[in-house]
């Protein structure tokens, strides 16, 4: 008997999903960018919350800092000192070379004067002809680059941004799986049980739904103070209540449905049929909200965090990064645009994967 | 009709009653008091200041005397604005924040409608997605993201609008908050009517007009008309929100609406003011929910039969 | 009787519709000539995926936007297929009118009954919207709603379906068109009900002097109403000709297939010493509905002390329309509903039964449904849907026992046994059913109550379903109770004959007795309505 294998209704909304191409160009580029957040930040060169107090407020640029102009300056600054001149100056990658000349012999202590500069090092003088009123001096300047410039506090943002993508990923999903777990549980059981306790658990979503949110929050806020833990957990609490909902009302359709009613005529038990017909069957819609809903939590997360009630300095997330980029906006566009940026981008490719989901699970052509 | 009103009131209530109690209870139970704030008060003072307001009180007492003051209309005096009364800062600020939801809505449904009907219209084609890449844009890009933007182009850059302040509701500062409360509505809104209107358009009922041989627009008008229930429904909520001030945008533009005080009320433990922003929304959202419940009975006679 | 020499009021001529779907295109009609004279009945007869629909669609330029329409179809000359939308506009719906299946649905649910009838006579006959809502009320007269003056300002939602079935009609002849298409218009509605409309569209279509074309599956309803019929598979045309002749001297094999589809035959009597199997005394199911604010709910009896007695081997057929609370009834014997009354099966007695005690004894008593699409599972594969019930029945076989057992029922259904690693989708209406009845036949079962079990399927494949019941009947020497408003059907299967109405027991007995003579008026209206030869 030769083997058949059948074409489930999953395969086929595999094959819906993969035939879009927004929502794959959107599932490469979440991949890329979740990479990027979380291996990121080691490779930027700089750690997220350190201080350079000399780059405060600096603006982005492919160019490393310090300039070529600001080296040249700050060695012929320490020249003068010594009363000499710089005749020819070079730097190559990180390599100077300078060449000094001067009336006098010049002190070699000069060459220590340049390593307790800042971020000058290793320099020290190399064999010339005409010394000692000529003195060729190589070393090392340490070149640091800021592409997306920095903060206020001097703070790398390249890297400040990928650690609060960190952190908004991080919140987006842990919320969610949060918002899942509680939200399917407490719809499903209502739905299934029906009568008096599907009425009094739609009642508690009702009223808990009638809660100003962000009362809610800022409460949870005041009770347990910034905690990055409490914030998501927060976050989800909110959110189960849709999901709830949406749980509950599939559940009841389900339950209605002649397949279900055809397994209890089999006998099968109450454990088997939420098991086997109940559950798989309102996974199409909880996956597609939950895609959804992943975006929104991100947003809450970041709205509270705007409004200064969110993860705690030095840490920071993309909402954070936004509010301080909207107080600066007159002089610094570039520290609330480069956030906004990660945070709308991102915030898209999940709302064209969830509307790519919703139409693969649910074609509208059938 | 009465009858619905009076019957939807009355569930309303206990609603609203839990909700009170249980935000009453949960404020006060929060670590912290409305003074801890003040530079040093000498002793004596502070306890005749909790005899003022009744902070001395059981927590039971309190509650209480806080219903009994309610039914009379009085939120009581705010801690922290200590020369006005909540009443009094929501007499200021209940018109600004209103004045500007008004107005967001009626640009987020004049614009969401049209934009959604057009959309449904030609779908699929270019006009289509240019719609719908738009409206994703404003249900994604967060309001704290827009306004800050807008200021940047409008304000900082092209200086045709002021960047911020309210300036006692002169128009060239109103036009950007409200912009900003208005787009992710318009978003929600032009997505639902589109869906919406697809779905009738599909419709057997529909499909009876045309095979009466109606002209388009006249089909479309009918198609319309059902289509714009679930926009209906989902305006309730809606309204709500958009009415009682947003937080952030009254924070970006600096706008002395009613939103700010949910905070700032809370972080600084002002019960009253809090109590009153509480009792505040939860009236606004009943009241909105029950005038789209009216409404949608009126547009459809199916739900009347109740 | 139309002359057949005057030029065709429709004239199809090369008429192919295709759609456009994901995977490609699919023709559902291809390339066939078709003329209907003035004033004639013409019936277009197919089974499901014929295109019959969709010829009249492509002609009223109704197609849905992914289908699209080539050849010609001229309307006393002037050409349908392409034309402009205000061409099209003044033709339908003056001159060509059209009323579909659904009246449940067809009328929009936001405005007056009154109004809708209204549209056409101001669009089209140019009158004020107070003389068109006047002319509403003579219209709803001629389509013989009672009440004519307070129906006018009636929504859909208060109407029955018979009702608002008539308002399609009052509002297609508004304009007296010459051709009225009708697309199975009584397919939806009870078989009473059926009777008079047809009824009034023949008298309207001999007080208007109209053509009408009848798109249906029924040969009865052909045989009845119809001067020409066109018969159709597969998007093309098999057979034309005056219905006395075709179903006379039928040419087409696929004609003759159809003809002879009608179920034939009667049971075999059963022995008399058979035993009883299942008894059922005073069975009454009571449903408690919403209550509105503030007031007790009503109840709703939907089964109303219905007693019956069933031995082995028999069948009994309960007939009944819509409403008439059969399905409720067979359900509640088996103890899927909370209901009251005596039940007793094989001597033991189910009321008072807990659901564990009851489990074991469900492999006695099995189910089969109606809908062969809602009925399995979407998301199993067709394996495990047969052998479910033997997941709880016989725990002690092992998968591979099961699978083997999956074929067998498969096979024993005549499916082919690799389908069991299939998914539901996957096969059609006919398939699907037969997948339920090895559901249903795998667990070695007693008693088998069908609910409608090929309502929802064509004539032919009905056939099908029909022998293989009565196949497993035999050789298994099951008890069937066979419940249907398919009045052939029943009489080809059934013993005795149970007639529902409302809840209540109408009449019982024989099942000759009962189509031969029925004491009751009920019965014999549902009998002529029946249209049995």
């Amino acid at each position: 008997m030769a083997e058949v294998k059948g074409r489930s209704l999953f395969d086929d909304a595999v094959a819906r999903l993969l035939s879009n191409r927004a929502a794959v160009a959107s599932m490469i580029f979440l991949a890329v960018m979740t990479a990027v957040c979380f291996i990121g930040p080691s490779f930027t060169g700089h750690p997220f919350d350190k201080v350079y107090p000399d780059y405060v407020k600096v603006g982005p640029s492919f160019e490393a800092r310090p300039g070529l102009g600001e080296v040249e300056e700050a060695a012929g600054r320490i020249a003068r000192r010594f009363r000499a001149k710089v005749e020819h100056f070079e730097m190559k990658a990180g390599e100077v070379e300078v060449a000094l000349s001067s009336t006098q012999t010049i002190d070699p202590r000069i060459a220590d004067y340049f390593n307790r500069a800042d971020g000058f090092q290793n320099f020290r003088i190399a064999p010339s002809e005409s010394a000692p009123k000529a003195l060729k001096l190589v070393g090392e300047v340490k070149r640091l680059h800021f592409w997306f410039g920095t903060d206020g506090n001097g703070r790398d943002l390249l890297t400040r941004v990928l650690i609060g993508g960190r952190i908004s990923i991080l919140i987006g999903i842990l919320a969610t799986g949060v918002a899942l777990l509680i939200g399917v549980s407490w719809g499903a059981t209502a739905g299934f049980l029906g009568g008096r306790v599907d009425m009094v658990m739609m009642r508690i979503v009702d009223i808990l739904y009638a809660l100003p949110f962000i009362f809610f929050v800022i409460l949870l806020v005041v009770f347990f103070g910034r905690n990055f833990v409490l914030m998501f957990v927060a976050v989800g609490a909110i959110e189960w209540l849709d999901m709830a909902r949406i749980v509950r009302g599939q559940t009841l359709v389900i339950k209605q449905q002649e397949f279900v009613q055809a397994a209890e005529a089999l006998g099968v038990g109450t454990a088997a049929l939420i098991r086997r017909h109940i559950v798989p069957n309102t996974l199409g819609p909880v996956v597609v909200y939950v895609t959804l809903l992943v975006p929104k939590v991100i947003l809450l997360e970041s709205f509270l965090s705007f409004l200064g009630l969110g993860v705690q300095e030095p840490m920071t997330s993309w909402g954070v990064l936004i509010s301080e980029g909207a107080n600066n906006n007159r002089d610094l566009a570039y520290l609330l645009i480069f956030p906004a940026l990660f945070l709308t981008s991102t915030l898209f490719a999940l709302n064209f994967l969830g509307d790519g989901l919703r139409d693969a699970l649910d074609p509208k052509d059938r | 009709m009465i009858s619905f009103t009076l019957r939807r009131l009355l569930s309303a209530l206990p609603t609203i009653f839990i909700v009170v109690t249980v935000s009453f209870f949960l404020i006060r139970l929060a670590p912290g008091g409305p003074f801890d704030g003040e530079s040093h008060i000498d002793p004596r003072i502070l306890v005749n200041l909790k005899r003022i307001y009744q902070l001395d009180q059981p927590l039971w007492m309190q509650y209480w005397l806080f219903l009994k003051n309610l039914a009379h209309g009085d939120m009581g005096p705010s801690f922290f604005f200590k020369d006005f009364t909540v009443a009094q800062l929501f007499a200021v600020s209940l018109p600004v924040s209103m004045q500007n939801g008004a107005a967001a809505l009626a640009l987020a449904l004049v614009c969401g409608i049209s934009l959604g009907t057009v959309a449904a219209l030609r779908q699929n084609h270019g006009i289509d997605h240019a719609v719908m890449g738009v409206a994703t844009a404003g249900v994604t890009i967060p309001n704290f993201v827009v306004g800050p933007l807008l200021t940047l182009i409008f304000a900082l850059g092209l200086s045709w609008l002021p960047a911020g302040g309210w300036n006692n509701g002169a128009l060239p500062n109103r036009i950007l908050p409200v912009i900003t409360l208005a787009l992710p509505q318009m978003a929600v809104i032009a997505r639902l009517t589109r869906a919406s209107l697809i779905e009738a358009l599909r419709a057997n009922h529909i499909r009876t007009l045309r095979a009466l041989g109606l002209p388009g627009r006249t089909v479309t008008l009918h198609a319309l008309r059902g289509a714009l229930l679930p926009v209906v429904s989902y305006l309730g909520p809606a309204a709500a929100n958009l009415m009682t001030g947003s937080v952030v945008v009254e924070r970006i533009f600096g706008i002395p609406g009613v939103g700010r005080y949910f905070v700032e009320g809370a972080l600084s433990r002002d019960y009253t003011l809090v109590m009153g922003t509480v009792i505040l929304i939860s009236v606004f959202v009943i009241f909105f929910n029950l005038i789209v419940d009216i409404v949608y009975s009126l547009l459809d006679p199916r739900v009347r039969m109740e | 009787m139309a002359d057949p020499k005057a030029e065709p009021l429709l004239a199809i001529s090369g008429l192919s519709v295709t759609f456009r779907i994901q995977t490609g295109t699919v023709e559902a009609v291809r390339g066939i000539d078709l003329d209907v004279r003035p004033g004639e009945t013409l019936a277009i007869v197919g089974e499901s995926g014929s295109g019959k629909s969709q010829t009249m669609m492509a002609a009223m330029g109704l197609l849905a936007s992914n289908g699209s329409a080539t050849g010609s179809i001229r309307y006393r000359g002037q050409e349908l297929i392409g034309a402009s939308p205000t061409t099209l506009n003044g033709i339908r719906g003056s001159r060509i009118t059209m009323i579909f299946q659904e009246p449940m649905t067809s009328l929009d649910p936001l405005v007056r009954v009154g109004d809708q009838i209204a549209l056409p006579l101001v669009h089209h006959g140019g009158l004020s919207k107070a003389a068109a809502r006047a002319k509403a009320v003579d219209l709803l007269k001629l389509v013989r709603i009672p009440d004519p003056e307070r129906r006018v300002t009636s929504f859909p939602h208060e109407m029955s379906g018979g009702q608002r079935q008539r308002v399609m009609i009052a509002m297609a002849l508004a304009m007296k068109p010459d051709l009225l298409i009708a697309d199975e218009p009584t397919t939806a509605l009870d078989v009473t009900i059926q009777a008079e409309i047809l009824a009034l569209m023949a008298d309207l279509k001999r007080e208007l002097g109209m053509g009408l074309v009848f798109i249906t599956h029924d040969l009865g309803l052909v045989r009845r109403i119809a001067d020409r019929v066109a018969v159709m598979k597969n998007g093309e045309i098999v057979e034309v000709g005056d219905v006395a002749e075709v179903f006379a001297r039928p040419e087409a094999e696929y004609t003759r297939m159809l003809l002879g589809a009608e179920p034939r035959g009667v049971k075999e009597p059963l022995a008399d010493d058979a035993p009883v199997l299942l008894e059922a005394k005073d069975v009454t199911v009571d449903f408690a509905l919403p209550a509105p604010f503030l007031r007790r709910r009503p109840i709703f009896t939907a089964v109303d002390r219905v007693s019956l007695t069933l031995r082995r081997g028999e069948t009994i057929g309960v007939v009944g329309e819509s409403g008439s609370g059969k399905s409720t009834l067979g359900r509640a014997l088996l103890k899927l509903l909370p209901a009251s009354g005596l039940v007793r099966f094989e001597d033991r007695a189910l009321m008072p039964l807990t659901r564990d005690e009851m489990r074991p004894l469900r492999s006695s008593m099995q189910l089969v449904f109606q809908d062969p699409f809602g009925s399995l599972s979407p998301k199993l594969t067709v394996g495990e849907i047969v052998t479910e019930g033997l997941l709880v029945h016989r725990p002690d076989l092992s998968r591979a026992d099961r699978d083997r057992a999956a074929a067998e029922a498969l096979a024993e259904v005549e499916l082919d046994p690799v389908s069991r690693n299939r998914y539901p989708h996957e096969f059609s209406g006919g398939q699907r059913q037969r997948i339920a009845i090895a559901r249903a036949m795998i667990l070695s079962p007693k008693l088998v109550v069908l609910d409608e079990p090929t309502s929802a399927l064509d004539r032919s494949v009905q056939k099908a379903i029909v022998d293989l019941l009565r196949r497993m009947q035999a050789a298994k020497s099951l008890s069937y109770l066979f419940i249907s408003h398919d009045l052939a059907v029943v009489r080809a299967m059934a013993d005795k004959v149970i007639v529902m109405k409302d809840g209540r027991v109408v009449e019982s007995g024989p099942r000759d007795a009962v189509f031969a003579a029925p004491t009751q008026d009920y019965t014999r209206r549902l009998l002529s309505a029946a249209c049995l030869d």
